[in-house]
């Protein structure tokens, strides 16, 4: 394990020269998921190999194994999954606490910054890992202004896993 | 309103108690978040003393939060105004709560006066780091380098700070030595302070 101030002074120093080098919140943003996203592909591979979770049978199972489990495991926090959608492909995830965000206030010239941005690329790398296309957007940010964390999840399509697998050329 | 989570909300983030510092995230929580750092900073330079430098500058801005923090916290809002005293500073507080150890060790240079070593067998952003043969001689210690750096300047004692790999016989990797030389208004108002 690892302080978790040094992972959020570090963060925060990633997206503060982000903000330097492109001068505008919504590149920030897309760099910021594109961040997650390369994690995210990497990361699922530790998730598997260390957590002894056993094949998700739905949509609601995943959500909750990355509610409960992923998000334990790698920031030590938990989130609740809530507002299902009638045919289970969309959620949200609440964050019970958020480790990226300590000493962070967004002053007026970021208000368009998703500081989070990260987080939601994990997610969506891993799961495409797993053969799961999805969308994770920011539904609610303190940093601006809401109540809570919301990530809003959503399945867009499960790709079919090929077989036999391609070789490399 | 569905569980708005344990999160309380605050209106201004000064009003938010300070934390204890003993929330953790994962070893390779910090890992993989460290490597895009580095990933993203090779897009943006052309050779390896501008992506070192730019590593240092990411690691200058949490030394100089870390530093505010820790006098505020760990040294009941006391800054060590002594060289030696900021050191071990350096050496013993800010590594305990950063990397969770003290650092492996602390030197004076033996060939001047104003420098001094801080050496770790495995800095925590070496540890899953191999370095292309054709990138020489780069060090993602530079970070580091620009902690110690932000906490230094920060409390007064601007410096050089490097970092450098030091093979060692008994290990196969080399050992991480951060190479702090400090200006020369320190060393003159250190020696009058007697």
């Amino acid at each position: 394990m690892q302080n978790a101030e040094l992972f959020t002074l570090t963060y925060g120093a990633i997206v503060r020269q982000l903000l330097t080098d492109l001068e505008d919140v919504d590149e920030v943003n897309k760099q910021l998921d594109q961040m997650g996203y390369n994690i995210g592909i990497r990361l699922i591979d530790e998730f598997l190999a260390k957590s002894n979770v056993s094949r998700c049978v739905n949509f609601k199972e995943t959500a909750e194994v990355i509610a409960k489990v992923g998000f334990k495991m790698f920031l030590g926090i938990t989130a609740t999954v809530t507002n299902w959608d009638v045919d289970g492909s969309s959620c949200s995830l609440v964050l019970e606490d958020n480790p990226l965000v300590d000493f962070v206030e967004l002053p007026d010239m970021c208000q368009g910054l998703y500081y989070c941005n990260v987080l939601s690329g994990v997610i969506r790398g891993a799961l495409e890992m797993v053969s799961m296309k999805t969308e994770v957007t920011w539904v609610r940010d303190m940093l601006r202004g809401d109540d809570a964390y919301e990530l809003r999840l959503k399945l867009l399509k499960q790709v079919p896993e090929e077989y036999p697998y391609k070789d490399d050329e | 309103m569905i569980g708005a989570g344990r999160t309380k909300q605050y209106a201004n983030v000064l009003d938010k108690p300070l934390s204890k510092g003993r929330q953790e995230v994962s070893l390779s929580a910090f890992s993989f978040l460290f490597s895009e750092i580095v990933q993203y900073n090779q897009t943006q330079v052309d050779n390896i003393a501008e992506l070192e430098r730019r590593l240092e500058d990411a690691g200058y801005a949490v030394g100089a939060r870390v530093l505010e923090l820790l006098c505020h916290r760990e040294k009941g809002n006391r800054r060590e105004t002594r060289l030696l005293g900021i050191l071990s500073f350096v050496h013993s507080t800010v590594w305990k709560v950063l990397f969770g150890k003290v650092a492996d060790s602390l030197e004076k240079g033996t060939e001047h006066e104003d420098e001094y070593m801080i050496s770790e067998n495995e800095l925590l952003v070496n540890r899953f780091i191999s370095v292309p043969k054709d990138m020489g001689a780069f060090n993602c210690g530079a970070f580091v380098a620009g902690i110690v750096k932000g906490v230094l300047d920060g409390a007064g004692f601007p410096a050089v700070v490097t970092a450098h790999f030091v093979p060692m016989e008994q290990q196969q990797r080399p050992r991480t030595t951060i190479l702090i030389k400090f200006a020369e208004e320190v060393l003159r108002r250190e020696a009058k302070l007697g």
